[in-house]
């Protein structure tokens, strides 16, 4: 179990890490997120005892890594940004050092190939380590941090620089040893968070920007319900008519995706569905629907708004995006949902359908008169 | 700190710095022996020793340069400082690595007496003092030199400075003898005396020479040894530093 309580580290007078706190439970894989230079590998250096905090305490399994830093450093395997591997050793040779230097008490020779086999290096084993490939190299230092078998790994981009194949491989290894040992794991590359981590910890300019599980993230950073339409029709029709339905608060028109054919951003109420009721619009105006998706919060998105500020959610969208709402028509728009809400409370709930298709008619034929 | 000293005395073979170091150092005794001992057909070999002194000061830097300025470059320092050893332990294990190797060099000393020992009498008892001189010598020196290794991330920085500061360390009389001589006011002759009479005790010179001529005295053994510790231990305190940093 590792407790961090307010650790602080100040370069100089930059604030690297500012007052993070957090827990990890044994067996639990805990992702660690953030942009470069967020504080990730920083904060990992002092819970390894590479660097000290400035104030603060770290504790593994109740040992506090400053006070007793030899005790509570035999509980940690630890892979660093760039593994420390001696270049002139060979694989076993350096293997067999880090064993030594751990003061490992498992018989050797056994504990040794169990590892390379684990971190499939055992055909390179014989091997001198300047000759190896990148994706061999962190094998190797992956391999380091597993002897002796400590309970805890704290393993730092692990991923960085490999190839998509190493990658797969070097993350079925991760999950594969997420069984027996609390892992943390840093990276800034979100699929891999996403696909070994119980739990995350977004670091943003040495704050702790959010510590949550992943689902619970999800919910609350998307409390907003959106979804995509692509519609054929005139554009501003289309536009007026989304408007008409209840449920919606806002919509616009994306790029012309065909010959005529938009996509349409509608961002709605929250808990509303209005997927019955675009049918039937559609279907009224003799429209087609070529594709309906609702937009779903990516761990991409909740980044983004954590790390950018809340203000910028379609960051992630940097396209040309043709707003249609001119103040007169939000204006009368306010006024059409005012006026739907009122209808809808003094009409049951099935009604509202049949108002909402009412004044969108009503709509098409004002727009049709010209 | 066994698993660091073996480590290091493999990646001294491993590496070209054994073999140069070796080869310059036997060649540099070689000629020596040659030329201050079997030229003149004695077997004495006071100024073979005191050649072998200036030995130890240029060779010394390459032995140590790399201890500690390698780790941080190829940031292999962070396998060290997050494994369970003390910091103490790698320092250690790293001093006695490079001093293990000066020892092997050191040691033809003894096969240069053996063939001496061919055509005239030895006296091992002076040939033994040199040793032990020459290996309390080294091991001040080497602690010197990884403690400089230390503060810097460049194996040729850490070469030139550690070659300064033991150069220093080693003119110490002559610097003392300069300022005894000093033409000063009179008021501050007391201070120049003063400063002479303490730079001449802290010469390594001046100690080695005893030891050359047979002069076995403990305090120049304990200042070699306290040398070598101070060092040391300032070698374990810029590491502590720095993670502090």
């Amino acid at each position: 179990m590792i407790e961090v309580k307010n650790l602080t580290k100040y370069y100089g007078d930059h604030l690297a890490v500012d007052n993070i706190s957090f827990t990890v439970e044994d067996g639990e894989i805990l992702g660690f997120l953030g942009p470069n230079g967020a504080g990730k590998s920083t904060t990992m250096n002092m819970l390894t005892g590479y660097i000290s905090s400035s104030s603060g305490q770290a504790l593994i399994n109740g040992v506090d890594i400053l006070e007793d830093p030899i005790k509570a450093k035999a509980n940690i395997g630890y892979l660093p940004e760039l593994p420390p591997l001696y270049q002139n050793m060979t694989v076993m040779g350096y293997l067999n050092f880090v064993y030594d230097l751990k003061k490992c008490k498992l018989p050797r020779k056994s504990h040794l190939k169990e590892i390379c086999s684990l971190c499939k290096i055992t055909d390179v084993s014989h091997r001198i380590i300047r000759h190896l490939s990148k994706g061999y190299r962190q094998r190797v230092g992956m391999a380091q941090a597993l002897v002796g078998n400590p309970p805890i790994l704290i393993l730092d981009e692990p991923t960085v620089g490999l190839d998509p194949k190493q990658i797969v491989e070097i993350r079925n290894l991760v999950k594969k040893l997420g069984k027996r040992h609390t892992l943390i794991l840093s990276s800034h590359i979100l699929s891999e968070i996403q696909a070994v981590c119980d739990r995350v910890i977004i670091i943003n300019k040495g704050k702790m920007a959010a510590n949550d599980t992943l689902e619970n993230l999800t919910k609350s950073v998307s409390n907003i319900n959106r979804m995509v339409v692509r519609l054929d029709g005139k554009r501003e029709e289309v536009l007026q008519a989304i408007r008409r339905i209840p449920g919606v608060t806002s919509v616009r028109a994306d790029m012309e995706r065909e010959n005529g054919i938009f996509d349409y951003e509608i961002v709605m109420e929250q808990d509303s569905d209005i997927r019955i009721m675009l049918n039937e619009m559609c279907h009224e105006h003799g429209w087609s629907i070529y594709k309906m998706a609702s937009d779903e919060m990516t761990l991409e998105d909740i980044f983004m708004r954590i790390t950018m500020g809340e203000a910028v959610p379609d960051t992630k969208k940097p396209k040309p995006i043709i707003n249609f709402v001119t103040p007169e028509e939000k204006k009368a728009m306010e006024e059409a949902k005012a006026e739907a809400e009122a209808e809808a409370a003094a009409q049951a709930a099935s009604e509202t359908a049949e108002t909402a298709e009412e004044e969108a008619a009503e709509i098409t034929e004002e727009g049709g008169a010209e | 700190m066994g698993a660091i000293f073996r480590r290091e005395m493999g990646a001294f073979f491993t590496s070209p710095i054994a073999y140069v170091y070796l080869t310059v150092y036997y060649v540099f005794a070689g000629v020596c022996f040659y030329l201050f001992t079997l030229s003149y057909g004695m077997a004495d070999m006071a100024s073979f020793f005191s050649m072998l002194f200036w030995a130890t000061f240029l060779l010394i830097p390459v032995l140590t340069m790399r201890s500690f300025s390698e780790e941080k470059m190829q940031k292999t320092d962070q396998g060290l400082l997050t494994a369970p050893v003390s910091l103490a332990g790698i320092v250690l294990g790293k001093y006695f690595a490079a001093l293990m190797m000066y020892t092997i060099g050191l040691a033809i000393i003894f096969v240069y007496a053996l063939i001496l020992s061919f055509f005239g009498a030895v006296a091992w008892g002076i040939v033994a003092a040199n040793f032990i001189a020459l290996l309390l010598l080294g091991a001040a020196f080497i602690a010197v030199g990884v403690f400089v290794s230390s503060l810097t991330e460049n194996q040729f920085t850490a070469y030139i400075i550690s070659l300064l500061l033991l150069f220093v360390m080693c003119v110490m009389q002559e610097l003392a003898g300069l300022i005894g001589d000093a033409n000063v006011p009179e008021l501050f002759q007391p201070v120049m005396t003063g400063l002479s009479t303490a730079m001449n005790a802290i010469s390594f010179y001046n100690k080695f020479y005893d030891f050359t001529c047979g002069l076995f005295d403990l305090s120049s053994v304990l200042f070699y040894v306290s040398t070598a510790a101070v060092f040391n231990f300032l070698t374990v305190r810029v590491m502590e530093s720095r993670r502090w940093r």
